[in-house]
């Protein structure tokens, strides 16, 4: 198989898998081993592409010719490259954890769900692999769509009026912001393909470099900077593996990806550098993390505390990539990376609390370490992550974006970064210290651990996070290549 | 000569010549057999000229062999073949897959007639589209006219024959001006060919009555063609007529008359005429706008779902002149482009709107509540045909709205402010085929009137192929594109 094979494989195996779910929907058995099955070849199918990367191959293949030039092409490059390498193998994990949860809670339209699952990692491929800004506005349109039956599962009222955030916020920004965003590249660069030190340089500079990155900042809505981060805490309706995947992992990162992407490889670094009217986006990203571990602060429900603790992490691949030095875009690759593995973490034991005691809020945690001492064990090493503790992968990466910023003494992103691990601190601590040292309130429904898929899952992503610490190498030799050697 | 020499004339004489036999057929299945067989042998005649526009350019036919300009000559462009694509097509689909919706909506003793008398519509409207003489053009717009306003009164209710006469006094009005327009330029350059009158026009261009026949023709032809604030007609119009002829009006009517309007104003008076250019602009470009806004708000608020898409097409023809009026390459191309894309993704919503009406008592918003579930394939297609409208990348849609995005930034600062107001009724696109979708997914079903399942296979079919139009369309868009190209060219020739 050519690597031009292996990448429509990978965009086309979760959609088979997609028909496959709903041939077997009538045998939940048969039906969650087909999605185990996609999931571990789809893994299988991206992770095989690596070495070839890695050797500094960048294979592509062009799908079909549009209007005036245009494509629809993908191609694979060292960020894409691991954010599909994540989000395929977090997904079979997720899966496993879904069959747990799923059946835990004895959901309805259970096909449904894995379907429109499956429909969506076939749109993180091709997000991942996009090769240019048209054929990514496709697949992030199409992750939009995919996922809202996914959020708008439960089907009852509220549940609707969230999800229609979702969809409004989402669908808004694309349309209104990124779709002129891309157009007005277009016109001023006459391509749309990513290229290594990017297409505008030399074509736009001025106040409109400025203009320009908001479009398309706040036009990537799922990046989730203030004050498009709405849709992220509605979208916490949905059943826990969907926020667990779907919105720490797949659909946030494919946001913030972009963003690294379009700054990267559309304005690029050093022009970007160069250019101060862009300046603007280190303290939009500065503000929006701050800001979100403040909100973070006063939540009373586990899940929209972890919405905005995802928020405030997410900019900060976002200050990452607008710290514009070498470091700070390893940076920003690697927190996707360590984040990922801590946040679905997180979400995989608030739904398993869930599922095994119907606890939702923050003050009915206290002493739920005595009876799910696995979950709330594997609760506590993310949370470390979150803040950036040793031996956690949290700390790999802030080590880097730190390390980025002393290299422009960028002392906004230093003071940002130091505040904030103090606020993350602020509100994970006192919630692993209730749920390990307090006493559980009498008169409490008795149960132990969530079933055991559950169980399994979360305790697989808790030792990657801590492994993460430790085995970081390939990661850091893949995204030198995005800038070059390391200065 | 060769049967295939003589394909333009055919184009009008099938249907014109199949509907005085549908009156003789009489029994309602014959009268639907033989008008089906007619549009989809017109079809397959469009499809064949369409070919021929592409591979050797426009085609050239003199009625009788008599000469232009003694003669009628017909001449099909690029233009004019994906109008008559459009119109063939709308008409074949809507047909094939419409006879038991049509047959529900219209009395069984006067079905052959509505066959016959929509047969004509067809070689009305593709005589327009065929035709080089400006007579001509009107002669056939009245037998089009005529006919369409008979099969607006089938509706099944009595308010259609109030949004029949509406129609009927606006439409008149709108052709009368068309003759006065024309009659005059006839009276200063004695000729009604097209190509001929491109040439004379010139030796008269500083003389009053020319301007005042563009203005005439101009004013006509926006009154046909719905352009806002003289959209009035249309709405109701849409709304009472029979569902079906909904979705073939709506996919072609309209936009038939924005073709004449084109090939007035870019062939005869471009060119000819002192700043016309920067006139049609200014005059059409500000109109196009409101509409795109009012046409977008009204919609949004909406509850009879028909007149919600009849309102969204008073915006959509609002994009089509704002791209004509850009009078650029880049605009003309997406106007033509959008022409396509906004039949394919107009004409599956109302198709789609057409067999939900099969199974519920309404068509108001209210009705359609939870047919997502009770019609699942029906109401997938009603998506898809959707997210064209809105424009989602991956559907027809997408193409003609990043075609005109492109061409109003081109334009410089009040480019910009059109790319503004396009994208805000984007927006209100996707607020307004969102409430469809919600209440169709999730709204609570009406009491009474229900029946389960979907809607019979031929119209399943029918919505079905047409969204996936909507998706072969949107992913490779050559044909509507490369048409759209070739007939912005040739309509700039005039203009440096």
């Amino acid at each position: 198989m050519s690597p031009a094979d292996t990448i429509l494989v990978a965009l086309l195996l979760p959609l088979v898998g997609a028909v496959g779910i709903v041939l077997a929907g009538r045998w939940p058995n048969l039906r969650e081993t087909v999605t185990l099955v996609t999931a571990t070849s789809l893994a299988i199918v991206v992770w095989s592409l690596i070495p070839l990367i890695m050797d500094g191959g960048r294979p592509g293949v062009v799908v079909a010719e549009l209007f005036g030039g245009l494509t629809l092409a993908f191609s694979v490059e060292p960020l894409g490259m691991l954010f599909a390498a994540l989000a395929s193998a977090l997904w079979i994990v997720n899966s496993v954890y879904s069959i747990g949860y799923m059946r835990g809670n004895n959901e309805k339209n259970q096909t449904r769900f894995y379907v429109c699952f499956a429909v969506a990692l076939s749109a993180v491929m091709g997000v991942a692999f996009a090769d240019n800004l048209l054929t990514l506005f496709l697949c992030y349109e199409l992750l939009t769509l995919s996922t809202y039956p996914l959020v708008a599962h439960k089907g009852d009222e509220a549940t609707i009026r969230s999800a229609r955030i979702y969809l409004g916020i989402l669908l808004a920004t694309s349309i209104g912001l990124l779709l002129p965003a891309i157009i007005w590249t277009y016109t001023v660069a006459g391509t749309l393909t990513f290229t290594p030190g990017g297409i505008l340089a030399g074509n736009l500079e001025g106040p409109a470099v400025g203009l320009l990155l908001g479009l398309y900042v706040f036009g990537i809505g799922k990046a989730a900077l203030m004050p498009v981060h709405r849709w992220l805490p509605a979208a916490m309706v949905a059943p826990t593996p969907v926020s667990a995947l779907l919105h720490a992992v797949a659909v946030v990162k494919a946001g913030v990806f972009t963003v690294t992407k379009v700054i990267i490889y559309v304005f690029g670094v050093e022009n970007l550098f160069a250019e101060p009217s862009g300046g603007w986006l280190l303290y939009a990203a500065a503000f929006t993390i701050i800001a979100a571990s403040v909100v973070a602060l006063r939540q009373q429900n586990l899940k929209r505390m972890l919405a905005y603790s995802t928020i405030g992490q997410l900019s900060y691949v976002v200050l990452a990539a607008a710290v514009l030095t070498p470091l700070s875009e390893i940076g920003a690759a690697v927190h996707i990376v360590a984040h990922a593995f801590g946040k679905i973490t997180l979400f995989f034991a608030a739904g398993a609390i869930y599922t095994a005691s119907k606890k939702t809020e923050l003050h009915q945690l206290r002493g739920i370490g005595a009876r799910m001492p696995w979950t709330m064990a594997a609760f506590t090493i993310a949370a470390l992550s979150m803040i950036g503790v040793p031996p956690t992968g949290g700390f790999v990466s802030k080590w880097f974006i730190l390390a980025g910023s002393f290299q422009s003494d960028n002392y906004v992103a230093i003071f940002t970064i130091i505040l904030s691990t103090v606020l993350n601190a602020a509100y994970f601590l006192p919630v692993i210290f209730a749920a390990w040292f307090s006493r559980e309130p009498e008169g409490g429904k008795d149960h132990g651990e969530a079933p055991w898929p559950a169980v399994l899952a979360l305790c697989i992503t808790a030792a990657a996070t801590l492994g993460f610490f430790f085995f970081n190498q390939p990661v850091l030799d893949l995204e030198s290549q995005l800038v070059g050697r390391i200065k | 000569m060769s049967l295939a020499a003589q394909l333009p004339a055919l184009q009008v004489v099938v249907p014109l010549l199949t509907a005085p036999l549908l009156v003789l057929l009489r029994g309602p299945s014959l009268a639907w057999a033989a008008a089906t067989a007619a549009s989809l042998t017109s079809f397959a005649i469009a499809i064949a000229l369409t070919a021929a526009v592409l591979g050797q350019g426009a085609l050239h036919y003199e009625m009788g062999g008599w000469q232009a300009p003694f003669g009628i000559t017909l001449d099909i462009d690029a233009l004019g073949a994906l109008m008559l694509l459009l119109i063939t097509g709308a008409s074949s689909v809507a047909l094939v897959s419409g006879r038991e919706s049509l047959a529900r909506d219209i009395d069984p003793g006067r079905l052959h007639l509505f066959y016959a008398a929509w047969l004509i519509a067809v070689a009305g409207l593709s005589g327009i589209a065929v035709t080089g003489d400006a007579f001509n053009v009107f002669v056939f717009m009245e037998i089009s006219s005529l006919a369409t306003y008979v099969l607006i009164a089938a509706g099944p209710d009595r308010r259609a024959l109030t949004a029949t006469f509406k129609y009927l006094i606006m439409g008149t009005i709108g052709a009368t001006f068309y003759l006065i327009g024309v009659g005059l330029v006839y009276m200063m350059t004695g000729t009604l060919n097209f190509a001929d009158m491109e040439v004379r026009v010139a030796d008269v261009t500083d003389q009053l009555p020319i301007l005042v026949a563009a203005g005439f023709i101009t004013v006509g032809l926006a009154l046909k063609a719905a352009v806002f604030p003289l959209h009035l007609w249309l709405p109701n119009a849409y709304t009472h007529a029979p569902h079906i002829v909904t979705a073939f009006l709506a996919a072609c009517s309209t936009k038939v008359a924005i073709y004449v309007l084109l090939r007035f104003d870019f062939f005869v008076f471009q060119g000819n005429l002192e700043d016309h250019a920067f006139q049609f602009s200014m005059f059409l470009a500000p109109l196009a706008l409101l509409g795109i806004l009012v046409g977008s708000a009204v919609a949004m608020v909406e509850g009879n779902l028909k007149r919600l898409l009849a309102f969204s097409s008073v915006a959509q023809i609002g994009y089509i002149l704002l791209g004509a009026s850009f009078a650029s390459e880049a605009g003309l191309t997406a106007a033509v482009a959008h022409m396509f894309n906004h039949a394919l993704a107009k004409g599956g919503l109302f198709l789609a709107v057409a067999a939900i009406a099969m199974r519920v008592s309404g068509v108001r918003l209210t009705d359609i509540g939870g047919v997502g579930r009770r019609m699942p394939w029906t109401t997938a297609g009603l998506v898809i045909a959707g997210a064209s409208l809105v424009g989602i990348p991956g559907t027809a849609g997408f193409v003609s709205k990043w075609l005109l995005l492109q061409a109003a930034f081109q334009q410089g600062t009040l480019g910009i402010m059109a790319a503004v107001v396009v994208i805000l009724s984007s927006l209100a696109a996707v607020v307004y085929v969102w409430r469809i979708v919600e209440q169709a997914y999730f709204g609570e079903p009406a009491a009474e009137g229900i029946t389960v399942g979907e809607a019979p296979w031929p119209l399943l079919a029918g919505v079905w192929m047409v969204a996936l139009a909507n998706i072969y369309f949107g992913v490779s868009p050559e044909l509507p594109v490369a048409l759209a190209e070739s007939a912005a060219g040739e309509l700039l020739r005039h203009l440096p």
